[in-house]
């Protein structure tokens, strides 16, 4: 268990160089995080959402905290999310009714409902959108990172990896290939403590996920991923080292996985305390919020300004999006090669 | 003028667009100061840099990977496989990232992944594949395998231009065999999707590809001297996509089709390519379509056991007999 007191701060001043105003955006997204997935859910339950449903509840803090860490705007820093990381798709620029669309999958979603849920990119706001196999995304990043590199941009990439996926061969030989390569790339490694049903002794015989990326000479640190500026902090030292030009490094957030691995999955197979301590006692967004007021860094009435905006603009994504219609079947042919023409449809289906 | 091997005619293609494109690179195991296990980019460190000719890790998959990220952001990697055998272990990458990127994401990924393939090399089971059919099934690559010199030259300078990701098979057993004379001074750029006549005839075709098409040449002389007998010879160059009016055009010439290819038989291209005549061209047969491929094993390394599994001139020969007779 992380303990938070350790991590807490006390001190007045706000730490990480972080101002004002963005502590105040860093809770919009936290913020706007939790909305839209409740209301996704809410989606999901009524049938509108076509495939599976996956939250981020309890790791949110590292998400945003960690894409904030980047620097934004057209053709910046690159980042690669998992499915648990749509807060950072969200402070890369994504728009919840994109997110709404793309799990709904009507015809007018970033990818026309060929893909579901944060599988959808953006490489001129910085998001590329993962594939479902895991591990596959730190060699692409890496690439991306080789690219900056090659040209000598002093841009950066971060890819997420979850704790069962720094099981797969890809993320080794990636992690590799980027060390070597000494590429400007950070990894986020989050330690949610289930892979679907496995927790980590099932999945690995280290204690933490940063001694894997110390056997590939990469340096490596263990922070507490619900501890929303300690991961800012660690995220920007780490983005503006390979801004500098040193290479990889690995960030592991220790952070907890509230839900299912989606919608369907009971959790038969956690315990039922070991969910409440982590919902009452170790929530990212109120530990934040604790933090800011206790601080004096903003004041409540700010804070319920926000959550007041944040959920009309998700009021308005999903009105605006819930009665669209879904894409015509015969618009899956074209699209799979970058000139020839849609393949026609089989001959039975003139008869 | 001047007569080059397939190989340097592949080298001299690599080189080119090197000259031409600064956002062309190299990547793969031993590329660089070594120039590659079969020296294809010998040279190439010296002329571009380590920057452009990359020295990696034994990490297909991070090759595979890293040169599909470079080429989301505008550069046209080409990754070589030291032999095209240990392709599969980028097949993860490749047809579940690489292939589906264009159309589940509007992404471009114009990468060239190309390495020695094929047998009659006595090079054993991990050294002589041909891999083409794991891939065939594969929406979103090309698969190209030129058979001539001139062909390697303008299809991995076609392939290094394709906004798609291609996959190059490049046999080895053609690498030093054969030489052409490629005109100094000519742009040869070879389209994918074009099939090439390899040989005209009349009385029976043989659709083939990679080294194949040299062994069905060698057939059809035979075949004219001994039987009298006019073979014609459809060279397909490129896998997918196929160039399916070309096999059309021989079928309805000569009525007869052989399929011949170094692959192993079950689930190998040969299978697809008979489909597609029998939906498109069926009224035009005069007998059944036959194929001759290698027999459904791992490929050995004693040459008697090599020899044993792959189709041989004298096969080809046997089985186009036995179909102009049908």
């Amino acid at each position: 268990m992380v303990s938070r007191a350790a991590s807490t701060r006390h001190s007045p001043p706000i730490p990480a160089g972080l101002g004002r105003d963005q502590l105040l955006e860093i809770y919009r997204y936290l913020r706007l995080t939790r909305v839209l997935e409740e209301r996704l859910s809410a989606l999901y339950r009524q049938s509108k959402v076509i495939g599976g449903l996956f939250r981020s509840l309890g790791q949110e803090g590292e998400s945003v905290a960690s894409a904030y860490a980047l620097t934004r705007g057209r053709n910046q820093d690159i980042l690669s999310p998992l499915i648990r990381n749509l807060g950072a798709m969200l402070v890369m620029g994504a728009a919840p009714i994109e997110i709404l669309r793309q799990y709904m999958a009507k015809a007018e979603s970033p990818t026309h409902g060929r893909e579901l849920n944060v599988h959808f990119n953006d490489l001129e706001k910085g998001y590329l959108g993962q594939i479902s196999h895991l591990g596959d995304m730190i060699p692409v990043m890496a690439g991306i990172a080789l690219t900056f590199k090659l040209r000598g941009e002093p841009r950066v990439g971060l890819v997420y990896i979850g704790d069962g996926g720094t099981s797969t061969g890809t993320f080794h030989e990636g992690l590799n290939f980027a060390a070597v390569q000494k590429v400007p790339l950070v990894v986020i490694a989050e330690y949610n403590r289930w892979a679907y049903s496995t927790p980590p002794e099932k999945q690995f015989a280290v204690k933490d996920l940063a001694d894997k990326a110390k056997g590939y000479g990469v340096p490596a640190v263990t922070v507490d991923g619900n501890d929303v500026v300690a991961v800012y902090d660690a995220t920007k030292f780490a983005v503006e080292r390979a801004r500098r030009g040193h290479g990889v490094h690995f960030i592991e957030v220790k952070t907890y996985r509230r839900t299912g691995h989606a919608e369907h999955d009971d959790q038969h197979y956690v315990p039922k305390e070991e969910l409440d301590w982590w919902a009452k006692e170790n929530d990212p967004v109120d530990r934040y919020v604790q933090q800011v007021l206790q601080n004096a860094w903003a004041e409540e009435r700010e804070l319920k300004t926000i959550d007041a905006e944040v959920t009309a603009e998700v009021n308005e994504a999903t009105d605006a999006c819930a009665d669209e219609p879904l894409p015509p079947g015969e618009s899956a042919l074209g699209g799979v090669y970058a000139a020839a023409p849609a393949a026609p449809p089989h001959w039975y289906r003139t008869l | 003028m001047a007569d080059v091997t397939y190989l340097e005619a592949l080298r001299q293609g690599l080189w080119e667009e090197m000259e031409r494109d600064e956002h062309v690179f190299i990547l793969g195991e031993d590329v660089g100061a070594y120039g590659g296990a079969f020296k294809v980019t010998d040279g190439f460190t010296k002329r571009f840099g380590e920057q452009r000719v990359i020295d990696t890790p034994i990490s297909e998959a991070a090759i595979v990977g890293a040169a599909a990220g470079a080429a989301h952001m505008g550069m046209r990697p080409v990754a070589e496989m030291q032999f095209i055998d240990f392709i599969s272990c980028a097949y993860d990458m490749l047809t579940n990232y690489v292939a589906t990127a264009r159309y589940r994401a509007g992404l471009a990924t114009p990468i060239v992944v190309r390495g020695p393939c094929g047998g009659y090399v006595r090079g054993g089971p991990f050294h002589s594949q041909n891999p083409e059919a794991a891939f065939f099934h594969t929406p979103g690559l090309k698969i190209v395998y030129p058979a001539t010199a001139r062909d390697a030259k303008g299809l991995i300078k076609a392939s290094i231009r394709d906004d798609d990701p291609v996959i190059y098979l490049e046999h080895k057993w053609l690498y030093r065999r054969i030489k052409e004379t490629l005109p100094d001074g000519e742009e040869i750029l070879t389209p994918i999707g074009e099939a090439r006549l390899a040989r005209e005839g009349k009385d029976l075709s043989i659709v083939t590809y990679g080294a194949t098409v040299w062994k069905s040449l060698d057939a059809a002389d035979q075949l004219a001297k001994d039987d009298g007998l006019a073979v014609e010879v459809l060279d397909l160059r490129t896998l997918l996509p196929m160039d399916d009016a070309a096999i059309m055009r021989t079928v309805q010439k000569t009525n007869k089709v052989l399929i011949v290819h170094e692959d192993t038989r079950t689930g190998g291209v040969a299978g697809e390519i008979a489909a597609r005549i029998n939906e498109q061209a069926f009224a035009w047969l005069d007998g059944p379509i036959m194929r001759v491929t290698a027999h459904d094993v791992p490929l050995p390394y004693a040459p008697t056991l090599e020899d044993f599994v792959l189709p041989q001139t004298d096969d080809i020969v046997k089985a186009a007999r036995w179909l102009a007779a049908y």
